[in-house]
């Protein structure tokens, strides 16, 4: 009897975990499945689930026919795309540049000013964003730099987290190894290089895929800064087609399955760093 | 200086300059800024500039569209945190249980919507509460209950809306739950079980109190993320209907790059900063009073 009894709790705490993952997960698959159908086809009651025939149509105006007769459309995925893409990359390279031996430094080289610095970096990452934004647009008037993807991409660099997040790693690795290195007669380059690097390795994908995965979604920044339409980044493009194209759900599922599908893509297979990371280096104590 | 204090300034050097010029800067500028009138005209010619002193806040809160954002932010913190708190927390009790399989799956599943583009996604939720052809309508309509004109109903749209960021967004602390419950002591887990403790005792007794400080922290953050709400009433509802989802930031973006006031936004976003630290503040008093922190 007991026996049974704890086999349908499991059916049951199983069942549900599939349920609830089902629901979450619907309207991305029928973001996908809409994508496929022909103009209009999904504007019937009750919502079709599945394509009654796939089509590539939304996809062929979306990157090709917008691409090469452009002429009289106002936005573009393609080049959006690619913006988006450029930028991202970008980013995540130029801020492990910056962020990563900063991380170390604050960890394991000693400096005066350092536990000051500490201080003042933790209480800066109370300071939400948007406050910064409206200055930043008029410094970067001033410089030139709106509507440049400089002016995109360099607030982003100011990595307090990504500062914080790779200290709290390098924290983690024993004085004695650098201390003997140093004996060794190694200098601090050679030591972050070939000592410090290498441990943090699994850390350093972690926050590439952060700045990457923020880079990528970021939204209003973005707005503020590009004006032209041939610089804007995928999600801005992808709201301005919304504010064209309301009506035509299949196409705009086309451009959020486009805008939606990279970071699947990047985050499935490396999902362990990042949800491991959310762990690692979320503020304890 | 020590060869070590010099590797440390070319380490950290540069991030700091950024850090300095990108946020410290821009900071101290956005609280002088919030005293001028810079409009337009500044924008057009430095000479026009004035300073105004408080008139920027004064004139804000002479403001009905700006009370109006504050009241709908208000609105959305307090329905969105405990909504969003209370789905992961109850994803994260649901996989914790012994008996379900394939976890790290179900997890990655469930956390999917939090990496998503939130330009992306609200296209997908406009799209499935759509009035008449939406797939939530359909459902409902399932178990009787008469279409609901979620985007384009004053008293639906803030439901509509939260209803998509907490698809998006559970995930994320699900996965800090997850680490939370995992360090409740077993031992103390059985010894409530020998004694009697029913589930629901056994979990206000034993598992609230330990995975305290992370639900403090989880409160911390969503208090925060949401009142920072904005790609999602700007694609799904452009604020309407009839300003229902206009939010602190809409307001703010709105001021600042549509009408080109960027004293009075930038006075906006100093408001929104100060309530941000006071929300916090508070709970962080909260959290020492039962001792999570």
């Amino acid at each position: 009897m007991a026996v049974k009894r704890r086999t349908i709790r499991a059916v049951a705490v199983n069942g549900a975990a599939a349920a609830l993952t089902g629901v979450v997960l619907l309207p991305l698959v029928w973001m996908v499945t809409v994508s496929f159908m022909p103009r209009g086809a999904s504007s019937h009651a009750p919502p079709p689930f599945w394509p009654e025939r796939w089509s590539w149509e939304n996809y062929y105006e979306l990157l090709v026919r917008r691409a090469i007769d452009g002429a009289w459309f106002d936005y573009r995925i393609v080049p959006a795309l690619i913006n988006s893409l450029g930028i991202a990359a970008l980013a995540t390279l130029l801020g492990l540049i910056l962020t990563v031996p900063a991380g170390y430094a604050f960890a394991k080289l000693r400096f005066t000013g350092r536990e000051r610095l500490l201080k003042l970096l933790i209480a800066a990452l109370v300071v939400p964003g948007q406050v910064a934004m409206l200055p930043l647009f008029l410094m970067f008037k001033e410089l030139g730099l709106v509507n440049s993807y400089a002016g995109v991409i360099l607030p982003g660099l100011a990595g307090v987290f990504a500062v914080l997040f790779v200290r709290q790693a390098v924290l983690a690795i024993p004085d004695e190894m650098l201390d003997a290195a140093r004996i060794d007669g190694a200098g601090e380059g050679r030591i972050f290089v070939s000592i410090v690097l290498p441990l943090i390795a699994p850390i350093t994908v972690t926050l590439a895929l952060f700045i990457f995965l923020g880079s990528w979604n970021d939204f209003l920044w973005p707005l503020i800064i590009l004006s032209d339409q041939t610089r804007y980044t995928l999600p801005v493009a992808v709201a301005a087609i919304m504010r064209e194209h309301a009506a035509d759900g299949e196409l705009m599922m086309a451009a959020s399955v486009v805008t939606t599908l990279p970071v699947l893509l990047i985050f499935l297979p490396l999902q362990r760093f990042y949800i491991g990371g959310l762990l690692g280096g979320s503020v304890k104590g | 200086m020590t060869r070590q204090e010099r590797a440390a300034w070319v380490f950290a050097g540069p991030v700091l300059a950024a850090i300095a010029a990108m946020l410290v800067l821009p900071v101290a500028l956005a609280l002088v800024l919030g005293l001028t009138d810079y409009s337009i005209y500044a924008l057009a010619d430095g000479g026009n500039l004035r300073f105004v002193g408080l008139d920027n806040f004064a004139e804000l809160f002479r403001t009905p569209l700006f009370w109006r954002a504050l009241a709908n932010t208000a609105l959305f913190a307090l329905l969105g945190v405990p909504m969003a708190i209370g789905a992961s927390l109850f994803a994260a009790l649901l996989l914790n249980d012994a008996a379900v399989r394939w976890k790290p799956v179900w997890r990655v599943a469930l956390f999917a919507p939090y990496v998503t583009s939130v330009v992306a996604t609200a296209i997908v939720w406009r799209f499935l509460l759509n009035t008449r052809f939406g797939i939530i309508n359909h459902a409902l309509g399932m178990v009787g209950i008469p279409p609901v004109d979620w985007l384009g109903d004053p008293r639906a749209s803030i439901p509509a809306i939260l209803l998509f960021v907490t698809w998006k967004i559970f995930g994320y602390n699900m996965i800090v739950f997850t680490a939370a419950l995992s360090a409740v002591p077993g031992e103390l887990m059985e010894a409530a079980r020998l004694d009697g403790a029913s589930r629901w005792g056994r979990f206000r007794h034993v598992t609230l109190p330990a995975i305290g400080p992370t639900l403090l922290l989880a409160a911390v953050m969503s208090v925060a993320g949401f009142l920072q709400l904005f790609a999602e009433p700007y694609v799904m509802t452009m604020g309407g209907p009839a300003q229902s989802t206009v939010t602190v930031l809409y307001f703010m973006f709105d001021e600042g790059f549509r009408w080109w006031n960027l004293g009075q936004a930038s006075a906006t976003a100093l408001i929104l900063f100060v309530l941000i630290l006071g929300v916090t503040a508070i709970q962080t008093r909260v959290g020492r009073r039962y001792q999570w922190l």
